[in-house]
């Protein structure tokens, strides 16, 4: 089991710990009383507390570890349940079928709340299958994404404050314009690669944040535009909680569109040449592909599913300020599609609904729930830093056979 | 009068900052042709492939491709690499450029795509000519595998291949994109005596074809093996062209090779 050696590292880790946390967790100053309280019982906390978490680890390793040498063979099959489900046609049909009727019952037994909370997470799941375009295919590290956001959201806010056109109009105006940016920020990094694009990219998406903070006489600024209008739906206007339960399943519809789009475009010869590019540009231009022209369709499509959404969103709010664009927002949306697994639908799908719900409902934690999830966040990383569900290359069959050599 | 070259090249000069790396050099390949370009390390030879496929612009010089069959040349100079591709000139990578994370049917896919054309509107409707290209893609691809022999690896990994296998990859790969010049640059680099003998029957069954065959080789049993005419390199300078026998006997081959003499 633990040797000495392990042991003596646990102690010198929640010493270091103690040392850490001292300021923290030791001293505190009473201001009223004008004098410091020494909590000096809260330092042993500390030390027993890593000791246990530190000795728990190492077990955990460990016993990994030798799983990993006795039976490597279940580990993959046990990984791969997910994709073992999606596999096989019949199980496919059914558990996208019970995800559905759960869907569609879900507003009826919860509250605006749930709902609320349940629409905010479908809308960050398109914008993930959206960045996963962008990044998870072709490979181009975007960190301005939100830019392309808030390019629809004040596309609609805008048409509709001042020329009063309604939501089904804008939306495909709001997509536009958010593609038609996607490919003018596309244009100059065109040669960019990695760690320069990426910068140019979060450039890209303060430079949008800042002119709608500042140019104040076109975005109204940081005060923001309010009264945007909600979706109706035929000339019939919901009220709040109608409104509510209407936009979820207008999400709903646009996540399977969503899902359908993207999952055929991963298969098409369009898809195959994203995944080259982000395998190995030099060998994919040497192919045939023209990188130019594939960039920027990466681009402009990733971007355009963001425009949808940032018109939905929007709609939803109605109320949009900068405020709502800020680096963050690229950031979680960057690690939906991560942390889901790169360039995988169902990983991103997995992704942005445990990373916009679990910290809603980790609010039963109160103030210990950022840590938690920063916590969960670091864990998924240290153990499956592939991504939740990593993607399968789809298989193509012959019509005819190909028997390998040594079986002839 | 013999037919005119598919390939001409004359004059090709690249300067990188103060070093000549291609000195003022002439080639020809005619049709149906294996020509080898040797020569030692550092000669140019890969720099001479990356200036005819695109991926450098030579400094001066002209490189005039004459598809079979046609008298009208186009030059490629200056052209993109994929432009150059869908001309009919394809080539393979020294170290090897597969795309890892694809299956092996998948790479030779992504050769189809300058001769196929569905775009995104074809990608999510999948319509009836979309879905018969992409069959067409797949068979083509499977025939191709199964010329270099990987037909029955067609859904694994490139990246789990062999070495060998990876390297007929590439080429399969290259052959996907309807090329009547194959560049083929140091195919048989780090095979084994049986991977090489393979590669060698590869060849001679791709010229046959119909391909011309342009390659980069330091295995020089399998170069006199394969070639019609040699060209060697030493220092960005042509410094022999002819036949195997020529060169095998050529004083200035063997010179750049072994080096000189020095008499005391």
């Amino acid at each position: 089991m633990l040797g000495f050696k392990e042991i003596k590292n646990g102690l010198l880790v929640s010493l270091w710990f103690v040392f850490l946390t001292f300021p923290l967790m030791v001293v505190k100053v009473d201001p009223v009383e004008r004098i410091v309280r020494w909590r000096w019982e809260n330092s042993l906390y500390v030390a027993i507390g890593t000791f246990a978490v530190f000795l728990l680890v190492k077990i955990i390793i460990q016993r990994r570890s030798r799983n990993a040498a006795v039976d490597k063979e279940a580990e993959q099959k046990k990984e791969s349940f997910i994709h073992r489900v999606l596999a096989s046609p019949r199980q496919k049909f059914t558990l996208i079928a019970l995800l559905l009727a759960v869907a569609i019952v879900f507003p009826l037994f919860s509250s605006s709340y749930q709902t609320n909370v349940m629409t905010t997470a479908l809308m960050y799941v398109v914008l993930g299958l959206g960045l996963n375009i962008v990044v998870g295919m072709a490979g181009l590290l975007d960190l301005g994404y939100v830019a392309f956001y808030a390019v629809g959201a004040y596309s609609y806010a805008l048409l509709n404050h001042h020329f009063d056109l309604g939501f089904w109009a804008v939306l495909p105006i709001g997509g536009g314009l958010a593609a038609i940016f996607g490919i003018l920020l596309g244009f100059p990094v065109l040669r960019l690669r990695g760690d320069y694009l990426a910068i140019v990219t979060l450039g890209f998406g303060e430079i949008i944040r800042l002119v709608l903070e500042n140019w104040s006489e076109f975005s109204k600024g940081p005060s923001g535009i309010s009264n945007i209008s909600r979706p109706g739906l035929f000339g019939i206007e919901f009220g709040l909680d109608g409104a509510i339960i209407y936009i979820y399943y207008l999400m709903i519809v646009f996540m399977i569109v969503t899902i359908f789009i993207v999952n055929r475009l991963q298969d098409s010869r369009l898809g195959r040449a994203w995944i080259a590019l982000r395998e190995d540009e030099i060998a994919c231009q040497a192919m045939g592909i023209d990188k130019r022209k594939t960039k920027l369709v990466a681009f402009s499509l990733g971007a355009f599913w963001a425009g949808i959404i940032g018109v939905v969103f929007a709609a939803k709010t109605t109320f949009i300020n900068p405020a709502s664009f800020t680096f963050l927002e690229s950031a979680i949306i960057l690690a939906i599609v991560v942390l889901g697994g790169m360039g995988s639908i169902v990983g991103v799908i997995f992704g942005a609904l445990i990373l916009i719900l679990l910290p809603e409902y980790l609010r039963a934690l109160s103030e210990y729930r950022m840590l938690a999830f920063g916590a969960i966040l670091v864990a998924m990383m240290v153990f499956r830093p592939q991504g939740l569900i990593s993607n399968i290359r789809r298989t193509y069959h012959s019509d005819k056979k190909f028997p390998s050599p040594t079986q002839q | 009068m013999m037919a005119t070259p598919i390939l001409q090249i004359s004059g090709l000069t690249m300067d990188f900052g103060g070093i000549r790396a291609l000195n003022r050099l002439d080639l020809e390949v005619h049709a149906g042709e294996i020509v080898a370009l040797i020569g030692p390390n550092g000669a140019g030879k890969t720099t001479f492939f990356n200036c005819l496929t695109g991926i450098y612009t030579p400094t001066a010089g002209e490189i005039l491709l004459t598809p079979p069959g046609s008298t009208k040349n186009v030059s490629l100079k200056g052209l993109k690499p994929n432009h150059v591709t869908e001309k009919g000139l394809a080539r393979t990578f020294q170290n090897i450029r597969l795309f890892s994370q694809m299956t092996v049917l998948e790479n030779v896919m992504i050769g189809r795509h300058c001769r196929t054309k569905a775009f995104i509107l074809g990608a999510i409707l999948r319509n009836a000519a979309t879905r018969r290209e992409e069959r067409q893609i797949v068979e083509m691809s499977y025939a191709i595998l199964d010329k270099v022999g990987l037909a029955h690896l067609a859904n694994e990994f490139a990246r789990n291949l062999p070495y060998g296998a990876q390297r007929r990859l590439e080429i399969a790969r290259a052959l996907a994109t309807e090329p009547f010049l194959l560049l083929l640059d140091e195919p048989a680099a780090g095979m084994n005596p049986q991977e090489t003998q393979e590669l060698d029957r590869l060849i001679k069954e791709i010229s046959t074809d119909g391909h011309s065959i342009l390659l980069i080789e330091h295995d020089m049993k399998l170069v006199m093996s394969l070639s019609d005419r040699i060209f060697v390199m030493d220092y960005g300078k042509k410094i022999a062209q002819g036949k195997p026998s020529e060169i095998r006997s050529n004083p200035a081959v063997i010179k750049a090779y072994l080096g000189e003499d020095v008499d005391a």
